[in-house]
């Protein structure tokens, strides 16, 4: 009912034009045709309802991509992407609905089950629906509890987010109610020209989160898509902008408290966050997407731009990732450290197996005075992997006293899989300090069989050398994200040693 | 029944056979050491037993409680009372001692079906012990071995024995590179923990050490055979005469 009646409303606001382009027939269909025009770009931004100046952008960031091509510097093999092949809106779809846990696929459930995620989480995530009249009362209750908790929760949470004068919203809503904020930000800090899949992803992007932190608030819980998870589709472009205004202090989990099933193969989102005079952002993200096969058949390609701009003074952005999944990855969480003092700081666990494919790293560029920033990087490649690290750290000529330490460590985990370094450095000034380390070590027959000996089974040995290469990393995470994260990397290198 | 039974074991590494047809009987409640020139097949005899990757069994058995060890995974050996103090302890970075240690511990009374250890209930256990060792809580607390001294790392090796309680400890000369306070202190936490339950086997160069850990047995190897097995004034002759007359024989 609440569907039809926003259709009739969508119907209303579309723009006579629209119908030229042969659109009629789309308005109340779910999904736009295959492949990418100027008609697409024009119907996401309708469907969105969003304002002229939103199209305008859109409409230029498409433009611009059609004048680019695809970057191959990247260590990433895959076939050829067909952007014509692809669907670039889809409304919300129905999940697929299963009418109890046991027609769920057992190895899902085993996941779950070693994450730790209650069953009646498994219900709600799985789209398990009671059955009317079902015969085990218990089981119809799973869905409907899940349900009613992931309401309350996030209505309490709006309450005091709301009272702390923090706007956290989906960016959709954002460029409708927050015009002068999206307006005066997006694209700030990763134009519109910015690279191919950023470019893309401004025309195209469905959806994603905002955030606003009023100047001198400390955002009073920490911000997670998690709440979400019920009105999320953002799927394939999301697009997400954090302003933290002076002083404020905001801390963002993004991704998959709850493990996410996605089928759409590419990825190519685009995250900007501004830190403005003595404000602080940290970023943290747990990615698990799926990440092909046995065979390497399959999984999702995340290509990301994902940037924070310490504009003012004193201001701090601090990345810290660990990435698990997508059979390929390609991204490089940045600062640009424009304010003087400001601070940028990247933590990263890498993990591959299987046959994914990881170049990760980061740039740290240094313009103000006195910025410093701290790289740690900790790559983990087992299976047939590739994982390279790919870090630029520059100084801008006025840069002057810029600092980095960039400590980038690779563990391998038998001998068919590969671990690179790229490190780029520039400094145009005489007085930046720039300190690279970087070392690749082997889990050794010898450790290994030292913890064996003492009763660990070859798993936990692999798991607890592996947690000890990370710990550093692990620290800098919010705790209950790194309990996740820790049981996360145990079930990614499951099986890695034969 | 012996608690552990050696016959006639060939051991291949990279082609080469470095054990040859080597018997040995330990009962409960011995010590055994085990002397002899270097490369003549010690520590490949203790990393068999415990069970390491990378060695050829070509011939012969041992029996742990007249059970084929040969056929057991290192962590069952591990849970079955089997010790291994290395000759060269691994550095384990960011894992710390304590968790290391209550991890396999716990790895083992799982495996013997006994009820995991609590955290308090392990942090009673390794105060005790680190306490009779004379081992400050802070070690506990670092990396497994990382910054150690050499010293400290047989003292760690030790301090898993006491810990873990097994019913064969083999020591790859756990001596070496110990002062002569620290020898002490190992050599009285390997006393403290001789019973009639309990063997040992312990693998050394110098009479020293026999000196505290009196043994009952001491055994010269020599390319990957026992060539002599005499009482603990055994290794008092060897220190006279070294081990030439062996070497021909073999
Ligand atoms: N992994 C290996 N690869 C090749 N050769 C090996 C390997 N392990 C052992 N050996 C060889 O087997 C022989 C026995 O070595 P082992 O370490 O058992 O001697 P050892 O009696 O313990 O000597 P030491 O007193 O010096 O400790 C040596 O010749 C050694 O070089
Ligand atoms: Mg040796």
């Amino acid at each position: 009912m609440v569907a039809v009646q926003e259709t009739v409303e969508r119907v209303k606001r579309i723009d006579v034009d629209q119908y030229r382009y042969g659109f009629e027939t789309l308005i109340d269909s779910e999904k736009a045709p295959k492949g990418l025009s100027e008609e697409i770009v024009k119907f996401i931004s309708q469907k969105k309802n969003e304002p002229a100046w939103m199209l305008q952008w859109r409409l230029k960031a498409y433009r611009r991509w059609l004048t680019m091509t695809e970057p191959t510097w990247a260590r990433v093999d895959y076939p050829k992407i067909d952007f014509q092949d692809l669907y670039y809106y889809a409304a919300p779809k129905p999940k697929k609905s299963v009418s109890s846990l046991d027609e769920v696929d057992p190895e899902i459930l085993k996941t779950y089950e070693k994450l730790g995620i209650p069953l009646r989480e498994v219900a709600m995530l799985e789209g398990v629906e009671p059955k009317p009249g079902e015969e085990d009362p218990a089981r119809r209750k799973i869905a409907v509890d899940a349900v009613f908790d992931s309401v309350s929760v996030a209505t309490t949470f709006k309450a005091e987010l709301k009272k702390a004068g923090v706007i956290f919203m989906p960016i959709s809503e954002a460029i409708r109610e927050h015009p002068e904020l999206v307006q005066k930000y997006l694209g700030s800090v990763v134009p519109t020209s910015d690279n191919f899949y950023a470019t893309l992803n401004s025309a195209v992007f469905s959806d994603g989160s905002f955030v606003y932190v009023p100047p001198g608030v400390r955002c009073p819980m920490e911000l997670s898509t998690y709440f979400r998870i019920n009105e999320r589709n953002t799927g394939q472009f999301e697009r997400t902008l954090i302003i933290a205004d002076k002083g404020s202090y905001v801390s963002y989990l993004e991704g998959c408290t709850a493990p996410q099933r996605d089928e759409n193969q590419l990825h190519a989102a685009v995250v900007e966050l501004v830190a403005l005079d003595d404000a602080e952002i940290k970023y943290s993200t747990v990615q698990n997407w799926y990440p092909g096969n046995s065979e390497g058949k399959g999984g999702i390609y995340n290509f990301v731009t994902k940037r924070g701009d310490c504009r003012g003074a004193n201001s701090k952005i601090s990345w810290t990732q660990v990435e698990t999944g997508s059979a390929i990855t390609w991204k490089y969480p940045s600062c640009i450290l424009r304010g003087d003092n400001s601070r940028g700081e990247f933590y990263s666990i890498a993990i591959s197996n299987g046959f994914q494919q990881v170049d990760s790293g980061t740039k740290m560029i240094h313009l103000g005075k006195n910025t410093s920033s701290r790289i740690i990087s900790k790559g983990i490649a087992a299976g047939k992997s590739q994982n390279t690290y790919r870090g630029l750290v520059t100084a801008h000529r006025k840069a002057l006293g810029a600092r980095n330490f960039t400590a980038c460590d690779s563990l391998l985990i038998g001998d068919k899989c590969g671990a690179h370094t790229v490190p780029y450095i520039e400094a145009k000034n005489s007085s930046a300090t720039f300190e690279h380390e970087a070392t690749t070590s082997k889990i050794s027959e010898d450790v290994l069989f030292y913890c064996i000996q003492r009763g660990l089974s070859q798993e936990e040995a692999v798991g607890l050398v592996v947690n000890g290469f990370v710990k550093q990393v692990l620290q800098k995470l919010p705790m209950e994200f790194a309990v996740e994260a820790q049981k996360l990397i145990s079930i990614s290198l499951d099986g890695s040693v034969g | 029944m012996a608690l552990l039974e050696i016959r006639d074991l060939h051991v291949g590494v990279e082609d080469r056979e470095v054990i040859r047809g080597l018997d040995l009987n330990v009962d409960a409640g011995e010590v055994h050491a085990i002397m002899g020139p270097n490369g003549s097949g010690k520590s490949t005899l203790s990393h068999v037993i415990a069970g390491k990757l990378g060695y050829e069994i070509t011939g012969g058995q041992i029996l742990f409680r007249g059970e084929n060890l040969l056929r057991m995974e290192p962590n069952e050996r591990a849970a079955k009372g089997v010790f291994l103090g290395f000759q060269y302890p691994v550095e384990i970075p960011g894992v710390t001692t304590m968790n290391f240690l209550r991890a396999a511990l716990n790895a083992q009374r799982k495996a013997r079906d006994q009820q995991e250890f609590s955290t308090p209930e392990f942090l009673k256990r390794i105060r005790e012990v680190a306490g009779s060792l004379n081992i400050p809580q802070d070690m506990l607390k670092r990396g497994v071995n990382v910054g150690f001294s050499g010293g400290e790392k047989k003292r760690n090796e030790i301090l898993q024995m006491a810990l873990f309680e097994p019913s064969l400890c083999i020591l790859d000369e756990i001596d070496s590179g110990l002062d002569i306070d620290a020898l002490r202190i190992v050599a009285s936490g390997i006393n403290a923990l001789r019973s009639p339950e309990r063997a040992m086997i312990v693998i050394t160069h110098y009479r020293r050490l026999l000196d505290h850990v009196v043994p009952d047995v001491v055994h010269v190897m020599s390319r990957g055979r026992i060539m002599k097995s005499a009482g603990k004034e055994l290794a008092l002759e060897l220190e006279a005469s070294g081990y030439a007359q062996f070497e021909d024989a073999a």
